[in-house]
């Protein structure tokens, strides 16, 4: 017999690929799929519930057999029936879906963080100690990772099928997703909400390497500075430390250890200072000035990338004394100081 | 007559049965009284012709984005033209087919006739009504031929209000103009049922088909203004830049989010309950009883309503809501699903006892029954939280929302318009090729959208020009199942078209129904009902028909 090249192709495709659920290569993807397949099992059920009643009153009652119809007019025990037992159904779907919900969406509180900064059309990874990648995120196994995301321009949609986690990544704010890699290999970064011309084209994969390869591409691939210390040169630059020198009387509050902490709002409010709260703070001061402080922090707003307000907010989540803050003040004064040297035309 | 055949169908003798002289048809002459007139039966024509041109426009896109998922390459056209065509596929089968599709088609034709009125309570504003739909029809057709819009049908912003350069403002004004269409028919139909009932006709007298259409419009009523609003907001942002949505001017890209689907939600329900109404009508006359439990399934009309306002959220469970938020919509989403089952329920129960035959419009509704089901059911996959996450915005929610509008709303739309095709036109489809074409829809809908439920939990991404080398297996049974079903779909413009002028003489009542609108003349009077009629039965009662039937004999004899 002779069979087409095209079609042979096609049915061995179909033979080897014939995956009809994805692989799970996380912690949360078990949890996730015996979710799946119970509600599997209630359609399942449902449908041929349902099937069976009109395809067997269809025969049973069909006018060839039963040719006058019996006019019945309705049964509250039956209503009450099919009421409840679903209703008891979608509430176990309920409950289970939320359990679920609450474990893909809140972290471990040792997670290590990675930020993910979506733009049109492609995914920047920054690792805390400084590694830099593009459609490409390297994980070890056996370690909660924490995704703190943000977009640049559009909605984005952060999603690792194979990891059954997803979550949209927004402009103007922090959301956050975690997951835990159980075994190594590459898997689908896909960009899931439609964001313009190449959205097709916004993917990317995830490594996941042992802990010990893990540990040997952090080390080859670093750019020698980590975000904190990256940060700290903006915050010299940019002219924060003329403010926030961390004295009593200077004019903005001292930044030391403020993250994780509950700070007092000149509104009266009281904040709990995580990451979106110091991003807000560096774009929009005058809505978060701190008690006892003057409104006359400029705003920030489009002079700072999202990988520099990153940066920034890895720096100040790092601070834990002002002694460097005044160290690197002291040096640029100093340097003001130093006496014009002839014939330099000042600028 | 013999009491075994096995349909119910009751024609004139054809070698002397004529239409009547007088109809709605031939009331008036000329395209002028087509285009000026006040008759809710005219205007459910043009109507009908108006919607069929865009199904089909619709649907020749969805044919291309088939083809282009043929293979993974992005290979058939760009991929801006790729975006345009799913996004004009999804405005216009969602806003120029969908939302209109049976209110004001058929419920514009019989719900007058069905409550014993002689036509709406206003019959200028169900004409402006048409001539908005088709002015907003037109802009989104110049919109096309100008270029196109890439927003998909969602406008999601900031992307629709500052990062594209298409055609967004005049698509957006045209949903604008469309909606009023629809807030004009939900006004005409709330105040008929309320007001124009005949003599007798109480509430609970009337068909089910009318209790669904009273809900749908509530809906229509209160929903659409908040996406009118929100469309106004999109265009504002992106002409004169007011900040509302687009963060990078102070706005909350959330918010459109919230206001879009506060509309978009209960427009499913606009969608989906006037198709039901429809069901409750055929599952009725086809096995010859009153539909078990007549009052659960009109207050699950009217549940499902209300509900379906409350639900919204469950469009934005990944989108950074609080977590507390997400449970409250999570639980309300289980609850609107309960409604849906009951009235599953009561249709199979319908059948029970009952005498059965199998026409044409009988196949689409038992087709409705089972993708509706799948439809519902997997719907409870998305509304279950931590499931959500993984299954949103990839091909399962797209086979889940074609389930349900495809699968449940065109088939209902298609059995509804068999079904009353002959009050309609008084001539008769031919029977066994309708069938035929009902199967064929079937089949190809199931081999279309089944194969999406699986890529869509292995992760494959909705919107997306290219894909994945391993993903192409089912995408290639779902584009041939798209082909089987594109013939299902043609089959019956086909048969229609010619049944205008082939088709048998049907006589006032073919299917012996029970509603008012069969025991008139087929096509109708102008004024439908030559006298008020007076109502002394109630809904599906089959023995007050077979008593009718009897003393016309009598007195005719």
């Amino acid at each position: 017999m002779h069979i087409s090249p095209v079609l042979w192709q096609f049915l061995v495709k179909w033979l080897t690929n014939s995956a009809l659920f994805p692989r799970e290569a996380s912690t949360i993807a078990p949890y996730a799929d015996a979710l799946y397949f119970f509600l599997l099992l209630i359609t399942i059920a449902g449908l041929a519930l349902v099937g069976a009643l009109v395809f067997g009153f269809s025969i049973r009652y069909r006018k060839e057999r039963n040719p006058v119809a019996t006019q019945v007019e309705g049964s509250t025990l039956l209503e009450a029936t099919w009421t409840i037992i679903p209703l008891a159904l979608f509430l176990v779907c309920f409950v289970w879906g939320a359990l679920l919900y609450f474990r893909i969406y809140n972290p471990p509180t040792n997670a290590m963080n990675i930020y993910v900064v979506g733009k049109q059309w492609m995914w920047k990874a920054e690792h805390p100690g400084g590694q830099h990648e593009i459609n490409n995120l390297h994980v070890p196994t056996g370690r909660p990772i924490q995704l703190t995301m943000i977009s640049q321009d559009v909605f984005h949609s952060f999603s690792i099928p194979d990891f059954r986690v997803k979550r949209e990544v927004i402009p103007g704010r922090y959301s956050t997703v975690w997951f835990e890699a159980t075994t190594p290999g590459t898997y689908h970064i896909f960009c899931t909400q439609y964001c313009g011309t190449k959205h097709s084209g916004m993917i990317g994969e995830v490594t996941v390497l042992t802990p010990e390869d893990y540990k040997k591409w952090t080390e080859g691939s670093t750019s020698g500075m980590s975000l904190a210390q990256n940060g700290e040169r903006l915050f010299a630059s940019m002219g924060c430390n003329a403010c926030h020198t961390g004295d009593a009387a200077s004019r903005g509050p001292s930044l030391a250890g403020v993250y994780g902490s509950k700070l007092r709002l000149a509104s009266g409010s009281e904040v709990l200072v995580n990451e979106a709260y110091l991003r807000d703070a560096i774009l929009n001061p005058a809505q978060h000035i701190t008690a006892g402080y003057a409104p006359i922090m400029p705003t920030y707003q489009g002079q700072i990338s999202e990988e520099g307000l990153i940066d920034l907010v890895e720096y100040l989540k790092s601070l834990k004394t002002n002694y460097r803050v005044q160290q690197t003040l002291t040096t640029s004064e100093s340097n003001q100081a130093a006496p014009m040297t002839p014939g330099v035309v000042k600028p | 007559m013999s009491t075994t055949s096995s349909t119910i169908v009751n024609l004139p003798d054809q070698r002397t049965a004529t239409l009547p002289k007088r109809n709605y048809l031939n009331a008036e002459d000329g395209l002028l009284s087509w285009l000026l007139t006040g008759d809710h039966k005219r205007i459910a024509m043009l109507y009908l012709i108006s919607i069929t041109f865009f199904f089909f426009i619709g649907g020749i896109f969805a044919g291309l984005i088939r083809l282009e998922l043929l293979t993974p390459q992005p290979d058939l056209v760009a991929s801006d033209t790729y975006n345009k065509l799913f996004s004009m596929h999804g405005i216009i089968m969602v806003f120029l087919f969908l939302v209109p599709s049976v209110p004001a088609t058929i419920g514009n034709f019989v719900i007058p006739i069905m409550i014993g009125a002689k036509d709406l309570a206003f019959p200028k504003i169900n004409l402006l009504s048409w001539y908005l739909y088709v002015v907003g029809g037109i802009m989104t057709l110049a919109a096309l031929v100008l270029g196109g819009v890439d927003t998909g049908w969602t406008f999601t912003t900031p992307l629709s209000t500052h990062y594209l350069n298409t055609h967004v403002v005049t698509t957006g004004l045209a949903i604008f103009v469309a909606g009023f269409s629809s807030i004009f028919t939900g006004l005409n139909f709330i105040v008929t049922i309320h007001r124009m009932r005949a003599p007798g006709m109480t509430w609970f007298r009337m068909p089910l088909f009318v209790w669904s259409h009273y809900a749908a419009s509530i809906l229509m009523v209160l929903g659409t203004p908040v996406l009118a609003i929100t469309l106004v907001l999109v265009v504002l942002e992106r002409t004169i830049h007011i900040g509302v949505f687009d963060p990078s001017l102070g706005g909350d890209p959330l918010l459109f989010q919230h206001l879009f689907w506060f509309y978009s939600h209960p427009a499913v329900y606009i969608m989906i309950l006037p198709g039901m109404g429809v069901i409750s009508e055929i599952i009725s006359t086809f096995s010859r009883k009153r539909v078990f439990g007549y009052t659960a399934v009109a207050f699950s009309s009217v549940a499902i309503a209300v509900f379906g306002f409350f639900v919204w959220e469950h469009h934005m469970f990944i989108m950074g809501v609080s977590n507390y938020s997400a449970l409250v919509f999570s639980l309300l989403t289980m609850l609107v699903a309960v409604p849906s089952a009951i009235k599953v329920f009561n249709w199979a129960f319908t059948l029970q006892k009952g005498s059965i035959t199998f026409e044409t419009p009988m196949l689409y509704a038992f087709a409705f029954i089972g993708l509706f089901t799948i439809g519902g059911l997997t719907g409870v996959f998305l509304g279950s939280l931590g499931m959500d996450i993984h299954l949103t915005e990839t091909y399962f929610i797209v086979a889940h929302f074609h389930y349900v509008m495809v699968g449940g709303m065109l088939m209902a739309f298609l059995g509804g318009v068999h079904f009353w095709w002959p009050k309609m036109t008084g001539r008769m489809y031919p029977e066994s090729i309708s069938k035929l074409s009902a199967v064929t829809s079937f089949i190809g809908f199931n081999l279309t959208f089944m194969p999406q439920f699986i890529l869509g939990y292995l992760g494959m991404p909705r919107r997306y020009h290219a894909y994945p080398a391993e993903y192409q297996v089912l995408n290639v049974l779902s584009t041939a199942g798209a082909t089987v079903l594109g013939i299902g779909f043609l089959m019956p413009l086909i048969y229609l078209t010619w049944s205008l002028k082939y088709g048998a003489i049907a006589g006032n009542n073919p299917w012996q129904a029970t509603g008012l609108e069969w025991q008139i003349q087929s096509p109708p009077l102008t004024e439908n009902f030559i006298e008020t009629p007076i109502v002394d039965y109630e809904a599906y009662d089959y023995e007050w028909l077979a008593h009718k039937t009897e003393q016309e004999v009598t007195t005719v004899g």
